[in-house]
């Protein structure tokens, strides 16, 4: 068990509404080994976001964490008073948010926004060294040392991108939680992405988690995937076996809506619309899409259970 | 009816503003009917009484019956202010429609003008113009003064906000099914401009009534008329503070002091219909 | 190109200087007034001059004044005049010239003015960033009621509310003036501590009035700006608290504000104007108020275009400076 880098248990996380309580993550649990890279997968609104911001216990009022525990190298995070919590994020657990959004500080330079990570961390450095440690850093995302200088708005979305995983790895983390790196980017920057990416965690030996909604990029980048739904972790398997033999209905019904190359014809969807988290079904949350659902789906909670080394969260698998 | 009081209560703000505002109103009303108004001309009484149960305000040096004075001078000031904001967020309106809606060399002629009124302390210009006119004003010259420098900032507010209503989705709709440009600009913006509108008038009217003050204060305004503004005048013409005269300037300073809270208290609640997402800050 | 952009915000300001030139030109004379010889019938009657000299004496002094020369020509003359600060003699004080009184009077309006705008821009700003911060301390929300409320009202009003509690009810401060009456000025300490203890009540009703302003809007700009994807990676690095504060949010925000106080400045000073005359504080409101009482032209209209040019000058300066505030807004736009 202590071989484990990160362990999520039992997490629950609620935002208090004024017409009820959102339940955007429900019993969560999974575990990563060192080096290992953990895909999330799910649609918008599925709680992985909330997911991985809790982790780093960045979830505000009126969003609360619930119950469970998370565990970094054996330690038990909420042991860590705020400070000791911010020393480990980046330095330990490192976020990659969406750079080709908002996520760069408009007003400094790039360097400007490694430079404060690495200060506030306790790094003293002087010029010359700030100066190696930065170009380093980008040419590893494969930028030209010249971003060092510009400004967020001078840089396209891909670069952007990249000079997030460059402040994200800075401290060189033994965990990256990657939230949607590629969404908004065209396939080829998609790819080259990616590919940074993998290259990066390789060399610095840390554990991956990717967050996202592109069930192709996940078959490409990861060991194991996590399928979430409404807040729930229905299905945790080796990415070979999800793809090939999906036990869940509702990664089955993912996988076999993704287009194909070769068979030609209608796209196949997922009947009905993703659940309000304010207001679940009973039993199982994807009961009123499911074509296989019987009573005891309508009034039972599934539980996730180890199945030939896949855990899958239904009564009829 | 219901739903307006219960609205209310959400709506602090809404709520003192219209109730100083009643007040106010009240006030010249209920003073009307137990005041003789003419007592607010010099020579009407004994001078410089302090508050008694005859002069409940005190008089003056010139013989004024200062309850009469701030009865009769409240209306005179708030229609100044009135005429001026109405004018001011009237012609803002149009312009900043014409501005926004066929953009453009208007747009930017539109746009200049204003910017470059806005630059100018308005007071200044105010006091040339004045200053110019011979004689002395009248009440309704001067709420033309002040209107004719009060549409340059709400000009420019509106143009903003239209500008941004433009851009969204049902206005596009509205003109791929073939609306006219009138057609489109009050079936589908001005429904959604009404409250901005609504406290881009309070405002505009504020800033008017501040204006006028600010000219009488100065010596410029109506010299016969008992508006609040002169009556400070000729607290700091007599100095009446050193004095010791205080309830002469009292009874104005509480009057303003209403006017301009109530008035700006109207506008944030105003500001929080019109702009729902204030709500939610700290 | 750099150059491109300040020239073409200077021509805006020159635009400005010559509008308000010309503003101040025609529109007394629009009225048909005469100043001459308004004035010479009202020494007329205050001192019995003789009736039959006047048009006399009015022919000369509009020769000397150079009202005598068709209008194009008085404009011309007018235009080089003030480009040389030329604005004239004052008619109530003559022989002594506009200049000479604008030049004694604006020290103390800039002092005033500067000081005041400076400290409530500043300290509001902060404040209302600290307001909308989550972690700041509880207490701090009991400061927003009455600086809302403060900033509502008009600066003079407030000036004669303080006049009344703090230097008539108790005499702690003087009621009037800039300096106490049968001192010369002089560069002491004591004057020095004379002219700061008749500025503070002048100085306290702007500021106690401004900094409530500054401070709402800056309050809601950082509450906008708390929600942006920047300030969440922020503390995702790990960064300290403070560090988000100031240089994530804090600098981010202040761009509106200064936006805002560009624009503000006319009102600020309209207000200004309206304090110095209730406090008797010797600047160009005080002189702008006497010279509305003697009907003095030359000095009103010397007073608005300086007024005019100096606030023209800042918001050049203002205009300058924001693009190196902000990266985002290059130098080649408008």
């Amino acid at each position: 068990m202590s071989e484990r880098v990160l362990r999520v248990e039992g997490l629950r996380v609620g935002f208090d509404h004024p017409q009820g309580l959102v339940q955007a993550v429900d019993d969560v649990s999974f575990a990563l080994s060192p080096g290992e890279r953990f895909g999330l997968a799910g649609e918008s609104g599925s709680g992985k976001s909330t997911l991985a911001l809790s982790i780093l216990r960045m979830i505000k009022a009126p969003g609360r964490i619930q119950a469970g525990e998370v565990w970094f190298a054996g330690t038990r995070l909420a042991d860590l008073d705020e400070e000791g919590m911010r020393a480990l994020r980046l330095s330990d657990i490192a976020l990659v948010p969406q750079g080709s959004m908002n996520s760069l500080n408009p007003v400094l330079r790039i360097q400007q926004q490694i430079t404060d990570a690495l200060a506030d961390h306790g790094l003293r450095l002087t010029r010359g060294e700030e100066q190696q440690r930065i170009a380093t850093l980008l040419a590893a995302v494969g930028l030209p040392n010249s971003v060092a200088r510009m400004y967020p708005h001078e840089l396209s979305g891909g670069m952007k991108q990249r000079a997030c995983i460059a402040i994200a790895t800075c401290l060189r983390p033994k965990v990256i939680i990657a939230d949607e790196p590629t969404s908004a980017l065209d396939v080829v920057v998609q790819r080259q992405v990616m590919a940074t990416l993998a290259l990066l965690q390789r060399d610095l030996a840390a554990a991956v988690i990717l967050v996202g909604h592109d069930m192709g990029l996940m078959a490409q980048f990861v060991d194991r995937l996590g399928v979430m739904y409404a807040g729930r972790l229905v299905e945790v398997a080796p990415i070979a076996e999800i793809v090939t033999r999906p036990r869940h209905p509702y990664t089955r019904a993912l996988i076999a809506s993704l287009p194909s190359l070769e068979r030609r014809g209608a796209l196949a969807g997922i009947p009905g619309l993703a659940p309000v988290l304010r207001d679940l079904p009973g039993g199982c949350a994807f009961h009123p899409r499911c074509t296989l659902a019987t009573d005891r789906c309508r009034t039972e909670k599934p539980k996730l259970r180890n199945i030939d080394g896949a855990q899958v969260a239904c009564h009829l698998a | 009816m219901r739903g307006a009081f219960r609205y209310l209560g959400r709506n602090p703000s809404l709520t003192v503003g219209i109730a100083l505002l009643a007040a106010l109103g009240l006030f010249v009303i209920i003073g009307n009917l137990l005041v003789d108004t003419h007592d607010s001309r010099p020579l009407s009484v004994p001078t410089l009484r302090p508050p008694s149960r005859d002069f409940p305000f005190g008089t003056d040096r010139q013989g004024r019956d200062l309850l009469a004075v701030m009865v009769a001078g409240t209306p005179l000031t708030l229609r100044i202010g009135f005429i001026a904001g109405f004018f001011g967020v009237g012609l803002g309106t149009v312009l900043a429609f014409i501005a926004a809606y066929y953009r453009g060399l208007v747009d930017t002629m539109i746009r200049g003008i204003a910017d470059i009124g806005l630059t100018v302390p308005g007071l200044l210009v105010l006091i040339i113009i004045a200053v110019s006119i011979k004689g002395t004003l009248t009440v309704s010259q001067m709420a033309l003064v002040v209107a004719s420098l009060a549409w340059l900032y709400p000009t420019r507010t509106i143009r903003a906000q239209v500008l941004s209503l433009r851009e969204r989705g049902y206005v596009e709709v509205a003109r791929l099914s073939g609306m006219s440009g009138p057609g489109i600009i009050f079936l589908e913006l001005m429904p959604n401009l009404l409250p901005y509108l609504a406290a881009t008038l309070v405002s505009a009217v504020s800033s008017a009534i501040l204006a006028s003050i600010a000219l009488e204060v100065l010596g410029l305004g109506p010299i016969d008329a008992p508006t609040l503004g002169m009556t400070l005048y000729w607290v700091n013409f007599n100095a009446a503070m050193i004095n010791g005269w205080w309830w002469w300037w009292i009874a104005p300073t509480v009057i303003i002091l209403t006017v301009f809270l109530g008035l700006f208290f109207l506008t944030v609640g105003l500001d929080e219909i019109a702009n729902p997402r204030l709500r939610r800050s700290a | 190109m750099q150059a491109a952009y300040v020239a073409r915000r200077f021509g805006v300001f020159l635009l400005i200087v010559w509008l308000a030139g010309t503003l101040n030109f025609f529109l007394p004379r629009m009225s048909g007034q005469d100043p001459v010889r308004t004035k010479l019938l009202q020494q007329a009657a205050l001192g019995g001059y003789v009736q039959g000299g006047i048009e006399e004496m009015t022919r000369e002094y509009e020769r000397r004044f150079g009202l005598d020369k068709p209008l194009w020509r008085q404009y011309l003359t007018y235009l080089h005049d003030i480009s040389q600060l030329d604005f004239n003699y004052s008619i109530a004080n003559y022989p002594r010239t506009v200049r000479e009184l604008v030049a004694d009077a604006l020290p103390w309006t800039i002092g005033l003015l500067g000081i005041t705008t400076l400290l409530s821009f500043g300290i509001g700003t902060l404040l209302g960033a600290l307001l909308a911060w989550p972690r700041a301390p509880r207490w701090m929300v009991w400061l927003m009621p009455p600086l809302w409320a403060l900033h509502a009202i008009p600066f003079f009003l407030l000036g004669l509310i303080l006049t009344y509690l703090l230097a008539f009810q108790m005499p702690l401060l003087p009621i009037f003036g800039g300096y106490s009456a049968g001192i010369t000025p002089a560069l002491s300490w004591s004057f020095a501590w004379d002219v700061l203890q008749h500025a503070l009540l002048p100085a306290l009703s702007i500021i106690l009035v401004a900094t409530g302003g500054w401070a709402l809007g800056m309050r809601g700009m950082t509450v906008t700006i708390l929600g942006e994807d920047y300030v969440v990676f922020a503390e995702a690095k790990g960064l300290r608290a403070s560090t988000v504060f100031m240089r994530y949010c804090v600098r981010n925000a202040i761009l509106p504000q200064v936006t805002a106080l560009a624009l503000a400045l006319g009102q600020i000073l309209s207000g200004a104007v309206l304090v110095e005359v209730i406090f008797g504080y010797p600047g160009i409101g005080t002189l702008l108020y006497q010279a509305i009482r003697e009907n003095d032209h030359f000095v009103i209209q010397g007073i608005v275009f300086t007024v005019i040019v100096a606030l023209g000058f800042t918001t050049f300066v203002l205009d300058v400076v924001y693009p190196w505030l902000d990266p985002r807004i290059s130098y080649h736009r408008t």
